[in-house]
This record gives structure tokens, sequence and C-alpha cells, in this order.
């Protein structure tokens, strides 16, 4: 199949952002491999740069915008796109590095004001939460269709709600209480449920069934408490 | 201050290590601990739990770890890994790794190969990214409690020697591309050697070995480096080889070739005893003369109840669904063996000490616990293990400085992607499942005619090369390393290949191992 790339290509933030159009003759494969292919032939003398690392949907490194829409690059099928054009670009909401590499930096610093971790032995309720919530990638997709999430707030987004619920499901009642004003402020009072977060990870995480079950749990010992 | 290079399961055990013990360390890695291929890892972790029944004890995942691993393990380094599994384990449950469980809370363990005992924990079939997640967390709290100190996105350059020990590491900010000589005792954990066979292993890209190409090329031992596992059951997807766990086999999958229409389940018939659950060298064999004679070869999972699909393995089922457009308890997948594991790798002694002073392995990047053969769920064991003893054993010291330049490193190069291609195709043919000497040889004539054009580039070639002669100076077969014109295992081989670069060159000997202690 013959594949147009268009790939917003920069070469450090400080640069401006330009359109480079490659034009790929090639069998139906990712876009993951189509990047590679291009890299090591046309492109030799100046590489897109992207993350990359386990080429099978479960690592998050390659997350990107692929037609507008936040993907793992690894896991998009040339053949997924009939018109044959293929828009690739960063993630919007980091700071850009380079061509398709971000900074998600900020999402390590949120989960750690988060105070995501267990302060005590972990409780094993058999509710199949923790397995869930733990395959999170944080790959950060959730983060960019979230219509209340932006850099720098005090709402963290579904890529701390899966480690919170992971956390608060294990944590026994002392270290509950930590994590769940936690969760309150930094993901129950700024989360508007409208659930496009669920629609696109990339790892399948019902964060619906975690919403659910956080809350539950946030509220329940909440009024425990009173 | 202790540097650690790797954040995947070996790099946050010994960060978590040194942490609890009111250790300072930084943890440098490639990438984010996320993306590290311990998250990858489906089957389980081994250990003599013995909560199935079955009088299992720790001094039986000993004898089985040493006999799969044809006696070319450190048996005191593997009495010390195997004797400490059943905490290990206890201590990721305490961190909240969802393990599945028996009815009375205890730790489900399932059937894993080369092991007569079920002693393989797990959590479903992404035991990996289970523990990682843990991990993660707990690492978490030491970085907000300024003992970890994380550095994302830097990469390995060189170590810093001087007087013949390692006084710290020389990274690339990969953000900035700026370098940085970082002092202070190190630890690599950076993962096996997969780079050196791209796009044909069931690893990730980020274990690229360069890491360990530099290191050859700065005079750090290597051994047992022709020692490479095949796994019996992979199929292909875009970019690399996709796993099919040995779990599949563990709860019941049965491998068969197919002949015009004839099915001959091989594993069975030849190996009645342990069947499809024999260690991984002598399956992928097996696989690799069925194919040879022309048959396909088949991952029968037909026969699995579904609640053992649901509860155990969903993960794997939806895998191959979404990849091959088959499902699994339906109908037969076929599979073909592929790079999996590197059993040699850095050398280091039962301290988890390299042949250079303060610099220390732990993880797939060094040569420990799993001799000629890795068995399943010992990896993830060894990962864990290796880090803490590693973390145990440095010494810290106060010099933390770090300071930044720009001069031209030579090792601050990367090596072209067609000279990766191509010495990679060179060792893929001369490092197949059966190996013979005129193979062998004419892939190490291969390999020096490939021109370089940097220093990492000659380094790889020289480690590269390092494999090549390390399989042909060991003229015997024992566990992965299969020679066709000497088939026999033989006692004076019963040793450790080493490989060194000195004088500009690679040079192969034989080290003794040594002998168990008496307790
Ligand atoms: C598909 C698959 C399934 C597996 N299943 C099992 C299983 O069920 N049970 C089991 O026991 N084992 C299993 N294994 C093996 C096991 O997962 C690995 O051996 C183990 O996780 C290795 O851990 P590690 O910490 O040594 O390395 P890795 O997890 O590979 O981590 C390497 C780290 O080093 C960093 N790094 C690499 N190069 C550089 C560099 N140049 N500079 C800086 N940083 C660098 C990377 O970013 C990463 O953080 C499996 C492996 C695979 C591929
Ligand atoms: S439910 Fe909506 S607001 Fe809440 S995290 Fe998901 S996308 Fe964001
Ligand atoms: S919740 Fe899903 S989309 Fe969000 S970071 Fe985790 S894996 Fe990615
Ligand atoms: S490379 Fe790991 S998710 Fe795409």
């Amino acid at each position: 199949m013959t594949i147009t790339f268009e790939i917003q290509r920069r070469k450090s933030a400080q640069d401006r952002p330009y359109i480079q159009r490659i034009t790929l003759e090639t069998e139906d494969t990712t876009v993951a491999e189509a990047l590679d292919i291009m890299n090591d032939g046309e492109l030799a003398d100046d590489p897109i740069q992207w993350e990359c690392s386990c080429k099978q949907k479960k690592c998050g490194a390659c997350a990107m915008l692929i037609n507008g829409k936040p993907r793992l690059a690894c896991d998009a099928r040339l053949s997924e796109f009939p018109k044959g054009v293929v828009e690739l670009a960063p993630l919007k909401k980091f700071p850009t590095v380079c061509d398709l590499v971000v900074d998600r930096s900020m999402m390590y610093d949120d989960l750690k004001t988060l105070g995501a971790w267990l302060e005590d032995e972990a409780v094993c309720n058999g509710t199949g939460i923790a397995y869930d919530a733990s395959r999170c990638l944080q790959c950060g997709c959730c983060l960019e269709v979230c219509p209340n999430f932006y850099a720098g707030g005090e709402f963290f987004g579904a890529a701390a709600l899966a480690p919170a619920s992971r956390l608060i499901s294990e944590a026994d009642k002392t270290d509950g209480k930590r994590l769940q004003t936690a969760y309150n402020e930094h993901f129950y009072n700024g989360c508007g449920k409208s659930l496009s977060c669920k629609n696109i990870c990339p790892a399948g995480i019902d964060t619906e069934r975690l919403l659910v079950r956080s809350n539950a749990v946030a509220v329940w010992k909440r009024e425990k408490r009173k | 201050m202790i540097n650690i290079i790797g954040a995947g399961l070996a790099g946050l055990s010994a960060a978590l290590t040194l942490a609890e013990n009111g250790i300072k360390c930084r943890l440098i890695s490639a990438q984010q601990s996320e993306r590290a291929q311990s998250v990858l890892a489906e089957g389980g972790i081994n250990a003599a739990l013995n909560t199935m029944g079955e009088n299992d004890t720790p001094e039986l995942h000993f004898e089985e770890t040493m006999k799969g691993g044809c006696y070319l393990a450190d048996p005191n380094s593997v009495e010390a890994l195997t004797q400490s599994a059943p905490a290990v384990v206890k201590k990721l449950a305490f961190l909240g790794v969802p393990f599945n469980r028996n009815a009375n809370g205890s730790i489900m363990l399932r059937s894993f190969g080369g092991q007569k005992k079920k002693r393989t924990a797990f959590a479903q079939s992404s035991t990996g990214k289970m523990i990682m997640t843990a991990l993660i967390d707990e690492v978490r709290k030491y970085e907000a409690q300024g003992l970890v100190d994380r550095f994302p996105h830097h990469t390995f350059v060189r170590i810093i020697i001087e007087n013949g020990k390692c006084n710290g590491v020389c990274v690339r900010d990969d953000s900035d591309k700026k370098l940085y000589d970082i002092y202070g005792s190190v630890i690599m954990c950076s993962g096996g050697l997969n780079g050196f066979f791209p796009g044909t292993t069931t690893g990730t890209v980020t274990n690229s070995g360069n890491a360990a190409s530099v290191l050859f090329a700065q005079g750090v031992k290597f051994a047992n480096l022709e020692m490479i596992q095949y796994h019996p059951t992979t199929f292909a997807i875009p970019g690399k080889r996709c796993l099919v766990s040995e779990a599949a086999r563990g709860e019941g999958g049965r491998l068969f070739s197919e002949r015009g229409g004839k099915r001959c389940y091989f594993m069975e018939e030849r190996y009645p005893e342990l069947g499809n659950l024999m260690p991984r060298d002598v399956v992928s064999r097996e696989m690799f003369r069925e194919l040879q004679s022309s048959a396909d070869t088949f991952l029968d999972m037909t026969g699995i109840n579904a609640a053992v699909w649901r509860g155990k393995l969903s993960d794997l089922r939806s895998e191959i669904m979404h990849y091959l457009a088959i499902d699994p308890a339906k109908k037969p997948v076929p599979v073909q063996p592929a790079i999996h594991y590197f059993m040699g790798g850095i050398y280091v002694n039962e301290r988890q000490e390299s042949s250079i002073k303060g610099l220390y392995a732990a993880g797939e990047c060094a040569c420990q616990y799993h001799g000629a053969n890795r068995l399943g769920g010992n990896s993830l064991l060894g990962a864990i293990c290796g880090g803490i003893t590693a973390a145990r054993n440095v010494t810290s010291d106060n010099s933390d400085v770090t300071e930044a330049y720009n001069s031209s490193e030579p090792f601050a190069s990367v090596p072209s992607p067609m000279f990766v291609k191509e010495t990679g195709a060179v060792l893929t043919r001369g490092l197949g499942i059966i190996r013979n000497a005129s193979e062998l040889q004419k892939a190490l004539n291969e390999l020096n005619a490939v021109k370089c054009e940097n220093a990492v580039e000659l380094a790889r070639r020289e480690l590269a090369a390092a494999m090549l002669m390390s399989a042909l100076e060991r003229k015997e077969s024992r566990g992965a390393h299969y020679r066709e014109d000497f088939p026999e295992t033989k006692e004076k081989y019963r040793r450790t290949t080493v490989s060194v670069y000195e004088n500009d060159r690679v040079n192969i000997s034989f080290e003794d191992i040594p002998e168990r202690r008496n307790e």
C-alpha cells in the first residue's frame, strides 16, 4: 500500500515546528514499524525522533497523535487509514522535546504530589481492582483527551486515577485516609465524569469502574470517619 | 551515593534495598520504568512457597535450577537465590502485587518448565507488569524522601575508571544531549543483549546492547556469552517476536507438529515424564528439528478450560486474538522458537561484583544464576535477588559531584541502524539453535569484514565477536549451546566461558565454577 505521512517535526522546543511529508510504499504494518523503515532508509541522515520500547502496546512509550487522536504507534495499523494519509504529531498537553518526543515528567511529579505509594502492608481484597489498575502504562493518552486536565493544574486526570485506585483498594484504614484525601483533592473534585479517558485508553482500562469503586471507597470511608 | 544504570526490575530492586537502608542512589535509565522490558514478563516468578500441598522445598528449587542450567551456575549464588525466593514473593505480596490466590488465601502456584513441582507464583499472565507497578510505587515513596533520585531519559556512555577502579559513570541527557560525569560506585541493571538481534527477539528495543559493548571495550569481563535462550513458543508481529508464555503449557497447552494433515505430539512422545514442560533448550531444539523436517509447529491450548482462561490467562488470550485473529481456546496457534533471554553477560561473583572494583551488575545484563539454560520464572526472581545482593555489597561514598562538560567523547556515538542490522544478521546465522564450527567461523569472518565508523560500533563488533568465539571454543553441547559437531556434554567444559578485551583483542578462556559450600 502507499501511505503518505505528514509528520510534525521540530529540532527542539525552541525551534519552530514544520511538517515533513514522506510517501512510503509498504505492506500493511504498524505506524511504529513505518517510522523505523523511514528512519533506516530515506531519513537515515535526519531520523524522526520518537520513543519506542516494547513494540507490543505494553509500555506506553510510543504514544503520539495519529490523525489527531492520541494512540500508541505500535498499535496503529496502516490499513486503518483507507485514505492513505497518516498525520503524526507529538502529544499536545506535554512540552515537546523534539519531533514526536514529549516530556511526560509532570505525570511522575503529580504521582509524587499525590503520595502514590503504600505506607503499610497491602490488603489483599480480591476485587480485581488492583490488577486492572496496575495495567496503566503511564502513556498519557487519557490526559490528552481529558477536558479538565491541563499541565500544572491541581487535577491530575486518569493517569493518576489508575495508580490511586490500586492503592486505595489495597490500603489499610489509616493509610487509606491519606490516599482518599489526596484522591479527592487531585482527582474526585476535578473530574467531570465525561469518560473520554475510558474510550481512549490503549490498555483498555475501565476508568469508569475504577472511578465508581474508588469514589465508593472514598465516600464510604468519609462517612465512617464522621 | 550509588549510581544505578537501568530502572527495570533489577534497578528498582537495588534502589529499594539501598533506600530501605538509608543509602542514597541515583536511578538512571534510558526510559522510565514503565517502559522497561520487565513489564513484559507474563508467566510468573518462582519460589518454593509450598502452597499446593506438594512438599516443595527451596532445596528442590536449588536442584532443579542447577540441573536446568546444566551445572554451569555458581551453586552458592543459586543457593542464596532459591533460599530467599519465598521471602521475596511474600514481600511482593506485602507491596500489593495481586497474585492469584488459592481458596484459603495463600499464593497460588503454577507449573513451569523444568520443574516437577508447582512453584511459579503469578498474576494472571501479566506478572511482570504487576510486580513493576508495585515496585515503582514503593520506590516513589523513597523518591519523595530524597533517597532515590531519578534520572530518566539518560543514556549510559561509559564508566569512569581511575587506577583500575570504577569511580563513576558518564551519561548523556537525551533531551539536550549534554554529557555528565557522575561519581560514585555503579550498579549496571541495563537488561539483556536483545539489541544484538534486532527485530528477532521477544524483548524491547531499549535494551540496545550499547552499554554492554562499551563496558566490554573498557575491559570489563563477560561470561557465557554463547548461552542464548530460544523460547519455543513465539510468533511474528511487526518489528519483533511476540511471546506465548510458558504458562500456556503450564496450564495444559500441548505442542504438536503437523505433516500432511497428521498431528504428532512430539514432546509428549519423546519425553513422557515432563513432556511439554521440559526445559526450554530441549523444547526449542525439538521444535527446530520438526520445523527442519518441513512440518509446521503449533501450540494446542484448546484443552484449557474456560475458568483457567478467565482467571489465569485472560491477557494471553486477548493478545493472541488481537495479533493472529485466532481464539486459542478454539484453535491451535502456529508458533516457532525465537531468542528470548541471555544467560550470559557481565561476569559477576557471588556478590554481584564485576571484574572491575566498584562496578556491580544485576538482572539480565549480568551472568548469574541461570547457567546454560534459564528456567522460566527464575529471571524475575534473579533480577530482584541480584539487585538486592548488589545493593548490600556495594560501598557508598560521599563523592556525589556531577559535572557537565561537552568534550568530544568517543563513546557518546551510536551505531548506525545499518550496522546494527548487518551485524545482527551475521550473529543470527552463527548463533542459531543448532551450531557448528564452520558456520561459526564463517560468521566470525563476515563479522570482522563489517566496517566500523565509530567507537561504539567497534565495541559492538568486538562483543559480537566474543559471542561467536565463546560458541566456537565451547566444543561440547550443554543447555542452550548445541553443537552438532560436538553433541556430547563434556565434564571438562563444566566451566565458565570468560571473554575479555585486552590489547585490542578478544580473549576467550575457561574458569572453574566455585564448589558449593557446606552450610
Ligand atoms: C516477553 C517476555 C516475557 C518474560 N516472561 C518472564 C516470566 O514470566 N518470568 C520470568 O522470570 N522472566 C520472564 N522474562 C524475563 C524477564 O522479564 C527479564 O529477564 C527481566 O525482567 C530483566 O530485568 P532487568 O531489570 O534486568 O532488565 P530490564 O527490565 O530489561 O531493564 C533494563 C533497564 O535498563 C535501561 N537501559 C538499557 N540500556 C540502557 C542504556 N544504554 N543506558 C541507560 N539505561 C539503559 C532500560 O531503560 C531499563 O530501564 C520475560 C521476558 C520477556 C521479554
Ligand atoms: S472522566 Fe473525563 S474529566 Fe474525568 S478523568 Fe476521564 S476524561 Fe478527565
Ligand atoms: S489510564 Fe490508560 S490512557 Fe491513561 S495513562 Fe494509563 S494506560 Fe495511558
Ligand atoms: S512501543 Fe511500547 S507501547 Fe508502543
